[in-house]
């Protein structure tokens, strides 16, 4: 064992702007000038040009305006899943899966409630577990 | 005001999969064709623009001309992802207007073969560390978990956004692109596939992704198509024949996707597409009721369903009334893809931009034989690469 390695974490989030913890969330980079939000690293604003960004949570909540069944994937992605564009109650698109429902047309609809949910994707050599998120129906 | 300028010449080869050829060969192929067609050479070119995706580094313009003929002209090797081959045809066109060349030769060209889908990365093998990298700090691919990246899954998703926003849009509605488009590729010898297919057979092919079916997706291919442009005053100087056949081209517009919220998350093939269409209707004079024809990006069946709409082609939410009531198909009022649209007629990357340039052009001067839409004098292409870039070019024909 290598006394110098750090301690790894438990958990890593699959991106930056997922946030992990009692309360999983989005987090964006919002441009302090118009509004606009990133969930990428910035150089600027591709709205306004501003320059200045503060950290901004985004709604769990939202609603299901696009979505796709894919069924051919790169040959380790397991199909057919469910790929979708949610607009979050605070008017945020998102793009990620809906999970916890059959990927069927008779299950996902446009138009319906989804709501921010996260789950174990894989595990690194050290056992840190990779979080991703996803949206499932809320049941209404 | 600069002088209008007109397409003199123009070819494309056979969209299909070359084992014998290579891109060099179908861009020489195309080139000197389209140099016979309008009566001249390459030592008439002022310049020369090459568009090629998936060999954009190779100086493919370059190894044309040592092909060809290397007269020393300026060569601009373009790539602007789907809409690389108009990007080609409109840097020629600007070089003209601008005075810098009377003449001049564009070259779109791509050799894909089975590329299977594009975009969509292979998920790497796991790192044995997680270590967050790249502007959105991932410790893994996220296709396939954070949605898709694939196209036929992307454009599916920009379908869908318009069926949730308008009624009247669901799968039939998409799956009758498809179907219009592959029994109007039977009348076109240089489409990829040449083979129609009912409502139902589309609907029940293996499913890509939701609701694009394999039959409403576009192959992969190989081909090339060429545009020999010329500026107003030189044309006169021609014979009454070339002129007689020469296609005027009343609008080229390209633009890139402004911003728009949702963008980041999918890049919007909409307002870019809006904002070309109307700089082009302006700048011709043309409103979309005098159009004989269109070309339009039918990347995908969803694609081209949104685009009736983008296009001004229907009411503003009418696509889905629009198919329904057959008005795009090549009987009705608004002939979309005659040619059997990047669905059936193929779409190498680089040559898609020029190509539906040859068949709007080959319909204006009465040439297209058993797919001809009669009396056709006002023609409209439109492409998109996702990005995004969008290229529209409205031609017309000689007024004799």
């Amino acid at each position: 064992m290598n006394q110098d390695s750090a301690p790894a974490p438990t958990e890593i989030p699959i991106v930056d702007y997922l946030v992990l913890g009692d309360d999983p969330h989005l987090v964006a980079n919002q441009c302090t000038n118009c509004g606009a939000r990133f969930f990428n690293r910035r150089n600027a604003c591709a709205h306004c040009g501003g320059t200045n960004f503060e950290k901004a949570t985004v709604a769990n909540q939202g609603v299901l305006e696009a979505f796709s069944i894919v069924y051919r994937a790169a040959p380790t992605i397991p199909v057919p899943y469910v790929s979708a564009i949610v607009k979050t109650q605070d008017g945020t698109s998102v793009r990620s899966n809906v999970v916890n429902t059959p990927a069927d047309p008779e299950h996902v609809k446009l138009g319906m409630q989804v709501s921010l949910t996260t789950y174990e994707v894989g595990q690194d050599d050290r056992g840190t577990r990779c979080i991703a998120f996803g949206y499932e129906p809320v049941d209404q | 005001m600069s002088e209008s300028v007109w397409i003199l010449g123009t070819h494309m080869t056979k969209f299909t999969r070359y084992a014998d050829k290579d891109a060099l060969d179908l861009a020489s192929e195309a080139a000197l064709g389209a140099l016979a067609d309008g009566g001249v050479t390459i030592h008439d070119m002022d310049i020369l623009a090459s568009g090629t995706l998936f060999q954009a580094n190779a100086g493919m313009g370059q190894q044309l001309q040592h092909q060809i003929g290397q007269t020393g002209i300026p060569v601009y090797n373009v790539s602007n992802a789907c809409a690389t081959g108009a990007t080609a045809l409109r840097t020629v066109i600007m070089s003209i207007k601008a005075g810098e060349a009377e003449m001049g030769l564009a070259v779109g060209v791509e050799q894909m073969g089975k590329m299977g889908l594009l975009a969509g990365g292979s998920r790497k093998a796991e790192e044995n560390v997680y270590q967050p990298s790249g502007r959105y700090g991932s410790v893994m691919s996220v296709d396939g978990i954070l949605g898709t990246e694939t196209m036929p899954g992307v454009f599916a998703q920009a379908g869908m956004k318009y069926a949730y926003e308008n009624d009247g849009v669901g799968f039939e509605q998409f799956a009758k692109v498809a179907q219009k488009n592959h029994a109007h590729s039977t009348l076109n010898p240089l489409a990829q596939y040449q083979k129609e297919f009912s409502l139902e057979e589309v609907m029940a092919s293996p499913m890509t992704s939701y609701p694009n079916t394999l039959l409403m997706c576009c192959p992969t291919g190989d081909g090339a198509a060429a545009a020999v442009v010329i500026g107003e005053e030189m044309l006169r100087s021609l014979s009454k024949e070339q002129q007689q056949r020469a296609v005027k081209i009343s609008a080229s517009v390209l633009t890139s996707d402004p911003y728009v919220e949702s963008g980041q998350i999918q890049s919007d093939v909409n307002t870019l597409t809006r904002n070309a269409v109307d700089a082009a209707y302006e700048e011709a004079g043309v409103a979309p009721d005098d159009l004989d024809l269109v070309e339009l990006h039918d990347c995908f069946a969803t694609a081209e369903l949104i685009h009736y709409d983008n296009l001004r082609l229907c009411e503003p939410g009418g696509a889905g009334d629009f198919i329904d009531s057959g008005v795009p198909f090549r009987d009705g009022s608004t002939p979309v893809n005659v040619s059997g649209g990047l669905i059936s007629k193929g779409h190498p990357i680089g040559a898609t931009g020029i190509a539906n340039v040859y068949e709007v052009s080959t319909h204006l001067r009465g040439e297209a034989g058993d797919r001809q839409i009669e009396d056709a004098k006002v023609g409209l292409t439109h492409v998109i690469g996702l990005g995004s870039s969008c290229g529209v070019h409205i031609l017309e024909a000689a007024a004799n």
